[in-house]
């Protein structure tokens, strides 16, 4: 049987731009401001599930064709991956350092390596999310 | 910079991460998580002789100096736990390799296996008890799901409890921290340590003592240890018997550094607790391991008389009590490994897990009959094997301080001990044979290698006492006098 | 906030100790809600700015406690997701969320 989700379709289409463009901003105002990896990465997997609502599994997974656990690990990888970079340089694990950028279109930007690793905790946190609810919901 | 002190708890989660890509790898797998964890246990090795040259050596993470960043310390006795137990880990993948089975491998298990040791050693190292909380919590989460892999019924039902009784250890344990940190403003061990010796122990902060009393304890399997037979014998054996070696212990070793370290003001206080709690979980697993019938409950049982043998040199608190305690812990890892190994392949081997039910079998298999045979000599505490040495110490040091109940009930927990494992000895190896040459089933040669390497080490271990004992003398006197930890920690800041 | 951490941890441990499944659950979340609230009173409330950088100086509120509570949010999210995935399968498998029928013996 299917339900009658028109509106919820339309409304998906318009609000997810909204809701991955919010996500990405958190993400990025992360070191000086409230945001961070934690939680973009948790906007970011709603928007995916909201998707994964809408629409139905096989259709996003054949846009999206990611394995989330792999997601998952890429973005631990990529978290403990600047500890051991602190390693390599012989400083203290864990260690960042930070500077200015020039980007084009955004002008001058504050960047820190903790941006890596806050890249890595969002990874991590949108591929666990999203494999935590295609486990429970996948199997009838 | 001491950057190595971070290398036990980082590489084994690298590698767990990387394994998640090498799925349907298997023996690639093996290869990257023996060589792995083979690696650790030489680090760990090597960083004990620097601890042993230097003293106490500590990382502060990305330059945050204490008492205000997380950071990781290595003493004698931290880094003893995480050798002995990245050497434990090494035998019981070896193991793994030759019996656990091509399901369990497709899932995950080294990763998870991996992501264990992780949060086992970093619990050992971190010098931050909000951290211990943290590092508890990924060898917590990691061993949920060892125990729940494989979906089999009594699996999930067992793993459902265990991870209940987890997490409510876990929300008494943020509740002991809030507590804390309101009471004295500082997460960082030795200040702590430094904050409650200034102000004195106040009725408040033994209280706070006596709630992370009780989620150690509930972690160690000491008088809370109801879950534990349930949920150790349903696991695969190799990740038992990892459980049996590693999990109990991080409780143990935990409640020996808090109340060493942190709260020893209040001996009459708290350590009698500790005390009555040790002698009750002697008798109570006393009794579990009489009444059962099932060799992988009499094991799990036995783990509980340990953890309550250990605690007795924490609760009498001479130096020579803590130092057979200390000894104590590292022969247990071994010899409960090495248990759990053998009496799992006699599952293997028979398909039965009543002692009824199995015979003969030294004569099918003699080299692993004599091996169950010193081992269970080795706990019992026979001279020259493992269990001997710590047991002299932990008795010395009750005599010491005239707790001669507690002596009593350390003791005659060896009987029992000896009598359980007796029973399994004579009931299921000797008798008549009933596994014809026909239907015999080759011991697996990996498994049988882990066997005798896990042996060797117990008797290396019972043999080698003297040199060990100058690592085991340093780890007691820091854990003695907590104030060189303090000053290791906090000088330079 | 005192009074409401004590409602939250009654409320939880009344459900904990109930024997539906799903109870159980929302007991152990409630209850974490609980400590967290109980450490962010650890740290003090309403004394002090908002300890970030350009928003407004003084004294700041102590963020330590903010800190822990954001790494206990994520444990007991990870904790709680792992648990409804366990009890679904559980209740898949032995076809009941009632703990009395999941008693079962070691010795069976």
């Amino acid at each position: 049987m299917r339900i009658n989700d028109v509106i919820l379709r339309t409304v998906v289409k318009v609000v997810i731009f909204i809701i991955l463009t919010l996500g990405v901003y958190l993400f990025f105002s992360g070191h000086n401001a409230p945001g961070g990896g934690f939680i973009g990465g948790l906007v970011l997997a709603s928007g995916i599930i909201l998707l994964y609502v809408t629409y139905d599994i096989d259709t996003i997974q054949k846009k999206m064709p990611f394995d989330f656990k792999k997601v998952a690990a890429l973005g631990v990888l990529i978290a403990t991956g600047t500890g051991l970079g602190a390693i390599y340089l012989d400083v203290p694990f864990l260690s960042q350092t930070d500077g200015h950028f020039q980007f084009p279109f955004i002008g001058d930007k504050h960047l820190t390596t903790v941006t890596l690793f806050e890249a890595g905790v969002a990874l991590t946190v949108i591929g666990t999310l999203v494999t935590m609810i295609l486990s429970i919901s996948e199997d009838e | 910079m001491n950057n190595i002190i971070v290398l036990p708890l980082i590489i084994p989660i690298f590698t767990a991460v990387i394994l998640v890509f090498l799925r349907n790898y298997i023996v690639v797998q093996r290869m990257i998580t023996i060589t792995t964890m083979i690696a650790v246990s030489i680090i760990s090795f090597f960083l004990l002789e620097l601890v042993q040259r230097e003293g106490i050596i500590k990382l502060d993470f990305s330059g945050w100096k204490p008492p205000f960043g997380i950071l990781f310390v290595a003493d004698t006795f931290s880094v003893l736990m995480v050798l002995t137990s990245s050497i434990v880990t090494v035998f019981c993948l070896l193991y793994a390799f030759s019996t656990i089975g091509e399901r369990h491998e497709n899932m995950f298990i080294y990763s998870f296996v991996l992501l264990l040791v992780g949060g086992v050693n970093g619990s050992f190292l971190t010098g931050d008890i909000f951290n211990l909380f943290v590092c508890f919590e990924v060898m917590l989460m990691a061993s949920y799901v060892l125990v729940a892999l494989g979906g089999e019924k009594v699996q999930l039902r067992e793993s459902l409890k265990y991870v209940l009784i987890n997490v409510i250890g876990s929300s008494i344990f943020l509740i002991a921290l809030a507590y804390l940190y309101s009471t004295v403003k500082t997460l960082n061990m030795a200040h702590i340590a430094e904050r409650v010796a200034e102000a004195g122990q106040d009725p408040m902060l033994t209280t706070v003592a006596l709630v992370l009393f009780i989620v150690f304890s509930l972690k160690a399997g000491l008088v809370l240890f109801f879950w534990l037979p349930g949920s150790y014998v349903v696991p695969p054996t190799a990740v038992q018997a990892l459980f049996a070696a590693l999990l109990t212990k991080v409780g143990v070793y935990a409640l020996i550094r808090t109340f060493t370290l942190m709260f020893p003001h209040q001996p009459e206080v708290t350590h009698t607790i500790i005390g009555i709690f040790a002698g009750a979980t002697i008798i109570l697993g006393c009794m579990g391991a009489l009444a059962s019938r099932n060799v992988l409950t009499i094991a799990a049982y036995n783990i509980v008389i340990a953890v309550g043998f250990i605690l007795i040199g924490l609760a009498v608190g001479t130096e020579s009590a803590i130092a057979g305690s200390v000894y104590y812990l590292i022969h247990d890892m071994v010899a409960k490994a090495l248990l759990f190994l053998l009496v799992g392949m006699m599952v293997y081997l028979t398909g039965e897990k009543l002692i009824d039910h199995m015979s003969g079998l030294i004569r099918n298999y003699p080299l692993f009959g004599w091996i169950y045979f010193l081992t269970m000599l080795a706990l019992v505490g026979i001279p020259p094997l493992s269990g001997f040495v710590g047991k002299v110490l932990i008795g010395k040091g009750s005599i010491e301080a005239g707790s001669y109940v507690l002596l009593f009930l350390g003791f005659a927990s060896s009987l029992v001990v000896l009598f359980s494992l007796l029973k399994i000895f004579l009931s299921s190896f000797f008798g008549e044979t009933i596994i014809t040459n026909e239907d015999k089933k080759p011991l697996p040669i990996a498994s049988m290698a882990s066997f005798i390497a896990l042996a060797l080490c117990m008797i290396a271990i019972g043999l080698g006492a003297e040199q060990l004992l100058v690592y085991v003398q340093d780890a007691t006197n820091i854990l003695v006098n907590p104030s060189i930890y303090i000053d290791a920690i906090l000088s330079e800041s | 906030m005192i009074i409401l951490i004590g409602i939250l941890v009654s409320v939880a441990t009344y459900l904990i100790l109930s024997r539906n499944m799903i109870r159980i659950i929302i007991g152990t979340a409630v209850l974490s809600h609980a400590v967290n609230l109980l450490i962010m009173t650890s740290g003090g409330l309403k004394t002090g700015n908002v300890p970030l950088l350009g928003h407004g100086d003084g004294p700041f509120t102590d963020a330590l406690p903010q800190a822990l509570i954001l790494t206990a949010i994520v444990i007991s999210f990870a904790t709680t997701a792992f648990l409804l995935v366990l009890a679904y399968r559980t209740y898949k498998t032995n076809g009941s969320d009632d703990f009395n029928e999941l008693r079962g013996m070691s010795d069976e």
